[in-house]
């Protein structure tokens, strides 16, 4: 490698980093963070059968994993305004990614909801607690220990994600990537560089994971 | 106490109690037996709203209902007054023994946390699971899960407990531990109402028998006289089968 090279790389790094820690963090933790509240809501409506809601819920989760994300942004961002409605391209990443999580996960914490046996619930009835009670002690923690895992593999996948944002005008670490690459001609070398940075998050995350598992891990679903 | 007049049940056009009568009176302990399909846990389970009946009265204390159309707050409050043990024993498994007979008192009758464990604690006692009380209900062999199901149930002092065959999920050497708790509770003067296939346990602790067989009551009465003189040819034959020797 030459010196140049090396030299690229070196400066490189705070370039991309800093965006990383500014944007590319914060986008995903707050979109995920809305994701999980969205996919907790559209679980439960479908869960408790609420008429009307539950409609809604197909219906929107139809439409946000029947279309591609790349689409998603770029009818909210480039789309939108043709209507009047023009959003930043931060709060439209935001607004996009948590929409498009939310419907996967709502599947996921669904499908969680409904491993919890009938039983636990009938046991709530009978030791005198109310269906909302039942739903935010026993099944809500026990679902959720089951949805951990695949919510987990989500997380890591929307890290990866947000450089779609890129396309939207969002200054995350894909997009200092490319300035770089635009300004020093050295694609293979900085493409690789950026790879390894999400590498380096998502391997933090994974160990994350397998420390919460273990943290909610004290009981057995079984 | 509990009197049940004509509860009607079907499943799919399939009548599973045909018009069924039972009274409770305080410190009964009734054993309802019958064969598979019989309809004996639907019985319990419509009765504690479990399942709900297709028509028939419930009288509880002094209020009566109508089992067609009963409001979700006349099942909440007759709920307060009776507990349920299953058959698969259902502890909350995200809480420990502890947390199992606690959570009904703290979270559902708002008792203090000190007060709530308290109970906690003395129940855990009575059915001897007091040193399991930070153990997860995963940890712990049926009977004791069973066992802790009952401390459950007794932790709000009901006036009634209904068993679903509380030993039909055990392994044979874990049945003496349940059937002794409850053959205490019995000694105590609970009012119980048992759903068992435990024939030699319901000759021992019940005062009373009910004998279900295809939605029907075929015979029921004072427990020593359906043991020793059983009056119709079916229910003969149903203890000539059960008792008999292998």
């Amino acid at each position: 490698m030459s010196d140049r090279l090396v030299g690229i790389l070196i400066d490189s790094l705070p370039k991309i980093i800093i965006p990383g820690i500014k944007v590319t963090i914060p986008l995903t933790a707050l979109s995920f963070t809305f994701a999980l509240i969205i996919a907790t809501v559209m679980a439960m409506v479908q869960y408790a059968d609420i008429r009307g809601l539950k409609q809604f819920a197909r219906f929107y989760i139809w439409i946000f994993r029947g279309t591609p994300l790349l689409v998603q942004l770029f009818v909210i961002f480039y789309g939108l305004p043709s209507l009047g409605v023009m959003i930043d391209p931060f709060p439209a990443a935001v607004l996009v990614f948590s929409l498009n999580e939310g419907a996967y996960a709502s599947e996921t914490m669904r499908a969680a909801l409904e491993s919890v046996p009938k039983g636990q619930i009938e046991a709530g009835y009978c030791t005198g607690l109310s269906y909302l009670q039942i739903m935010r002690r026993i099944v809500l923690p026990q679902a959720l220990k089951t949805a951990f895992p695949p919510l987990s593999n989500s997380l890591i996948s929307m890290v990866k994600d947000t450089s779609l944002a890129a396309n939207i005008t969002v200054a995350e670490m894909f997009m200092a990537t490319q300035r770089v690459v635009a300004r020093t001609y050295e694609p293979l070398a900085l493409y690789i560089e950026v790879g390894l940075i999400y590498l380096v998050i998502c391997t933090v995350l994974t160990r994350v994971q397998s420390w919460g598992e273990k943290k909610i891990g004290s009981y057995e679903n079984v | 106490m509990l009197k049940i007049e004509s509860i009607k049940k079907s499943f799919n056009g399939l009548d599973v109690l045909k018009s069924i009568d039972l009274e409770v009176d305080k410190g009964d302990v009734i054993a309802i037996l019958g064969p598979s399909g019989s309809g004996k846990t639907t019985l319990l389970r419509c009765i504690n709203f479990l399942e709900s009946a297709d028509g028939g009265t419930m009288t509880f204390d002094e209020d009566t209902y109508d089992l067609g159309h009963v409001s979700k707050k006349e099942i909440a409050a007759i709920r307060k007054k009776t507990a349920f043990v299953f058959q698969n024993y259902n502890l909350f498994r995200n809480k420990t023994a502890l947390e199992n007979v606690t959570e009904g008192l703290i979270i559902g009758r708002k008792m203090p946390r000190d007060k709530a464990e308290e109970i906690g604690m003395k129940m855990l006692e009575k059915v001897g699971m007091a040193d399991r009380r930070d153990y997860y209900p995963h940890q712990l062999s049926g009977g004791q899960q069973q066992r802790v199901a009952i401390a459950r149930a007794l932790a709000p002092n009901p006036e009634i407990i209904y068993f679903d065959e509380p030993t039909s999920a055990l392994d044979p050497e874990l049945i003496g531990e349940v059937l002794t708790v409850i053959r205490n509770l019995a000694n105590e003067g609970m009012t119980m109402l048992i759903v068992t296939h435990e024939i030699n346990f319901a000759k021992n602790v019940a005062s009373k028998v009910l004998f279900m067989e295809n939605g029907y009551v075929l015979e029921s009465g004072d427990a020593k006289t359906f043991f020793e003189n059983p009056k119709e040819e079916r229910t003969k034959e149903f203890l000539r089968n059960v008792t008999r020797e292998e």
